[in-house]
């Protein structure tokens, strides 16, 4: 019954941009009904997936496939229940507020050709979660990958969307080229295609090293963990600033889902496993948001923050990794239920962080932070919900982040309880990089904050700025609800994630519940102590409103007579102090013409950060290997009779490896 | 009824020889409709207990439409229409193709005991015939100028290909090998079309002409 409402919410959304195709006369009618539509699906979605989680067994569908050794079998667990969730309800806001930020009416034929492929991908990201067959879950990650190439490019004019959508087209491909090897090896040595045949796979031996390590690449590729988040940071902030709320809100999350699917097929996994994916994690973490400081560009700071917050996601899935290969209900519990819940929490601040940026983009024409300033002051509610936004992105209570990585920072330091002197212990270090990801957000979110909302508006776009419509006001509003509503009530979430963790790990759920009872009296602190935040800044404001607000006065300017938004901190000044420090992974272009003479004149100075792993490393490869094929193949190129003894040699070489040396 | 099979066997694979030495666009025609025709005759004879006969019938009696009467007639047609030469105009000269070939035969007789097969081999010559076949056709494309001469260099790979698909009748669907036949037709009517197009471009059929179209 759940399985057959959530293909019911997959048919609905993958056929919602249908509608705009069809009602091409009345624009803003289609995008209405698409957007309906989708926000129908969300809620089948719901209505589906909240059962499995509150309990009720997973419901398997299976039907025939007229293909070899593919099967049309669905699996609805609490593992796919709780990325399907998300899956489903973020693109069905993000829809409702494209209907004020991207209308149909004035974007034309691009945006009844975005919403088509808004609704394709938001189908097949749901069908990925539910897919019990690789050879269909291959097939739905295909069409997933080829629509975020589309919504990338939804104004193929642009230079930068251009660019950034072939970067990504070629890293999704290579994901999906390493995820079919792994496919195909297991898939070839068990006999059958089924998920549902696959559990208990060995993980001794260097084979099954290898193939986690391909799993590794072809999903960690599309999570954008470092340094495979090359693609990431272009690609999300060249599509439309709904698009990038879902593309980094959730599409990342089925690259993090495929690793928990294949981390569950694997019997007992090696400690060495679960610390490739904690390092991973921290290197991730840390340098995601160390690029994320040095950025000018709101939309690609916040994309190099979904780098950040997947890398806390792994180190979570890591200790439960370690939990798993030690036999520590403990371990797996808190990590799972930890990375899990981020996987959630991310996908609703983020997507109210792009949303948030959207508004800004829509207001005032421009995603420059430098350009911008005094916004609350025209766009409180955009202001107002954006705060809440960065506080949860940064970790602070009493919001979801907060909350997640709580349970990520628990698991680290339970690491502790671990035997004395097992060398797993070192788990206990995720806890100061959990620490030091989190301040460091912060600082970035303060820069952010600080420098779009706060201050006198520093250009002219900026001054002219409006409140957005409300039609893009309440998709936040609610995002952000959300946000609030998981911040104050974890011990609720407790029970499903433990029903998470037990499908996931396969360990016995009475052993699971009793770390869940752990956590969840730790998760009900937590809720106090928000519960107290909130009341404690709710009744200093009405204290406030009571007193009567003082007098407003000008700034203190510092002894300037004639203040000007150009003498204000800018947000890369602010940040300057921390990006020195992380010059070497920033590796910054810096422009620089410094005063010359008693009365200087024209001195400028500008940085600019370089993606390294894609401008320094992969593009520089990418020409060489062309021009060095370009030379041989002008030896070749228009000869028929060469071209044809290459296809010679090549068969006479295969023929002869296969029979000599095999 | 076994020596019969041998034989056709044998007589592909000197037909293969024979199209290596021939000099006469001509009688190469005729040779691959020739080999077309045996092919056919095979995919009878082959025909054992197990096999549905009528799905034999329908692959023989389209490979001898297609491979021995269609291609070869269109391919006349293109000769006498564009007054092409009627000699073969190697690059590598008839006895070094020669050699090559007959060293192809040996190392393919040699190599088809060591190949990983899915089946049972049906006929101890089928194999090798298949690959000598293909080996013959590739030489053909390398070493001969024309375009017309590329296109039987073509024909012939593709007769080895369907050798190689007689070992795996019992595997192949219909629509599979009707597909194969189908995409042959097309690729002979393409190159026709290029030939005639190539042959109004530069007033020749010499595909060195087409070197200068590189980019």
């Amino acid at each position: 019954m759940t399985g057959a409402l959530a293909l019911a919410a997959v048919v609905l959304a993958t056929s919602s941009g249908l509608l705009g195709l069809a009602l091409r006369d009345r624009p803003d009618l289609g995008q209405r009904l698409s957007a309906g539509a989708l926000c129908l699906a969300a809620v089948l979605g719901i209505a589906a997936a909240v059962p499995v989680l509150a309990g009720s067994p997973a419901s398997v569908i299976q039907l025939s496939w007229n293909q070899p050794h593919a099967s049309l079998a669905f699996r609805l667990d609490a593992l796919s229940a709780l990325f399907l969730l998300p899956i489903l309800c973020v693109p069905a806001l993000g829809a409702v507020f494209g209907i004020g930020y991207w209308p149909q009416e004035e974007h034309g034929s691009h945006a009844v050709n975005l919403q088509l492929w808004y609704g394709v991908v938001t189908g097949s990201m749901a069908l990925v979660v539910l897919a019990d067959n690789a050879l269909l879950f291959l097939f739905a990650w295909e069409v997933m990958a080829l629509c975020g190439f589309f919504l990338v490019r939804a104004e193929p004019d642009r230079r930068d969307a251009q660019k950034a959508s072939w970067v990504y087209l070629a890293a999704a491909h290579v994901g999906t080229f390493a995820i079919f090897a792994f496919f195909a090896s297991v898939g070839s040595a068990r006999g059958s295609f089924d998920f549902s045949a696959w559990g208990g796979l060995g993980s001794g031996g260097a084979a099954a090293s290898w193939l986690a390590l391909l799993a590794l690449l072809g999903f960690g590729l599309k999570a954008g963990l470092v340094p495979l988040h090359f693609w990431l940071p272009g690609a999300h902030a060249a599509a439309p600033s709904h698009v990038s709320a879902v593309m980094s809100g959730v599409l990342l999350k089925t690259g993090i889902y495929g690793l928990f699917r294949t981390a569950g097929f694997f019997e007992a996994p090696p400690a060495s496993w679960g610390a490739v994916l904690m390092v991973l994690g921290g290197v991730s973490g840390v340098l995601g948001v160390a690029l994320a400081l040095a950025q000018h560009d709101l939309k690609r700071l916040l994309a190099y923050h979904s780098v950040e917050n997947i890398g806390i996601i792994t180190m979570g899935l890591g200790i439960a990794m370690l939990g798993r290969s030690r036999g520590e209900p403990g371990l797996v519990l808190l990590g799972f239920a930890g990375s899990a819940l981020h996987v959630v929490n991310h996908a609703l601040f983020k997507s109210l962080l792009f949303l948030g940026a959207g508004s800004v983009q829509h207001a005032t024409g421009t995603r420059d932070v430098e350009r911008l300033g005094g916004l609350s002051r025209a766009m409180p509610w955009t202001a107002g919900l954006f705060l809440v936004g960065a506080a949860a992105i940064s970790g602070l209570p009493p919001l979801n982040g907060f909350v997640s990585e709580w349970f990520v920072a628990l698991g680290a330091v339970s690491a502790l309880e671990l035997a004395p002197l097992d060398r797993a212990s070192f788990a206990v270090l995720v806890a100061p990089v959990l620490a030091l990801v989190g301040a460091l957000a912060a600082a970035c979110f303060v820069k952010v904050q600080g420098s779009v909302f706060l201050g006198n508006p520093r250009t002219k776009d900026a001054a002219r700025a409006e409140e957005s419509p409300g039609v893009m006001l309440v998709p936040m509003a609610a995002l952000a609800g959300a946000c609030v509503i998981v911040g104050l009530a974890p011990a609720l979430l407790i029970a499903p994630l433990a029903r998470g963790a037990a499908a996931w790990s396969g360990m016995d759920p009475a052993r699971l519940a009793g770390a869940a009872g752990a956590a969840s009296g730790t998760a009900t602190w937590v809720s106090g102590v928000a519960f107290v935040l909130v009341g404690t800044v709710a009744g200093l404001w009405l204290l406030r409103r009571r007193l009567g607000a003082g007098t407003a006065a000008e700034t203190w300017s510092c002894g300037y007579a004639y203040p000007t938004a150009r003498m204000a901190y800018t947000g890369s000044s602010f940040a300057q102090i921390l990006n020195q420090g992380f010059r070497w992974v920033l590796l910054p272009r810096v422009r620089f013409t410094p005063p010359k003479g008693p009365f200087p004149t024209g001195a400028r100075f500008s940085t600019e950060p370089r993606e390294a792993v894609l401008d320094l490393a992969l593009l520089p490869a990418v020409r060489d290997y062309i021009s060095a094929t370009s030379r041989v193949r002008g030896l070749i190129a228009g000869r028929l009779h060469l071209q044809a003894l290459l296809v010679l040699a090549t068969l006479v070489a295969l023929l002869a490896w296969r029979l000599l040396w095999w | 009824m076994g020596a019969w099979t041998d034989m056709a066997f044998i007589l592909v694979v000197v037909l293969d020889l024979f199209l290596l030495a021939s000099s006469r666009l001509g009688a190469a025609i005729r040779a691959v409709a020739l080999q077309g025709a045996l092919l056919s005759l095979l995919a009878l004879l082959l025909t054992g207990s197990g096999h549905s006969v009528g799905h034999m019938l329908v692959v023989a009696g389209g490979a001898f439409f297609i491979k021995a009467v269609l291609i070869p007639w269109l391919m006349f047609r293109a000769i006498r229409e564009m007054a092409i030469r009627r000699e073969m105009e190697p690059l590598v000269g008839y006895v070094p193709s020669m050699i090559l070939g007959g060293v192809g035969v040996v190392l393919s007789f040699a190599f088809s005991r060591g190949l990983p097969l899915p089946t049972n081999e049906m006929h101890p010559f089928l194999v090798p015939t298949a690959l000598a076949t293909v080996w013959t056709g590739l030489l053909l494309v390398v070493s001969r100028r024309k375009a017309v001469t590329q296109v039987l260099g073509f024909l012939v790979l593709e007769n080895g290909v369907f050798v190689f698909g007689l070992l795996l009748t019992d595997f192949m669907p219909v629509m599979v090998e009707a597909g194969v036949l189908l995409d042959l037709l097309a690729a002979v009517f393409v190159m026709g079309i290029v030939m005639f197009q190539i042959n109004r471009e530069f007033a020749s059929l010499d595909t060195d002409a087409l070197s200068s179209l590189k980019d």
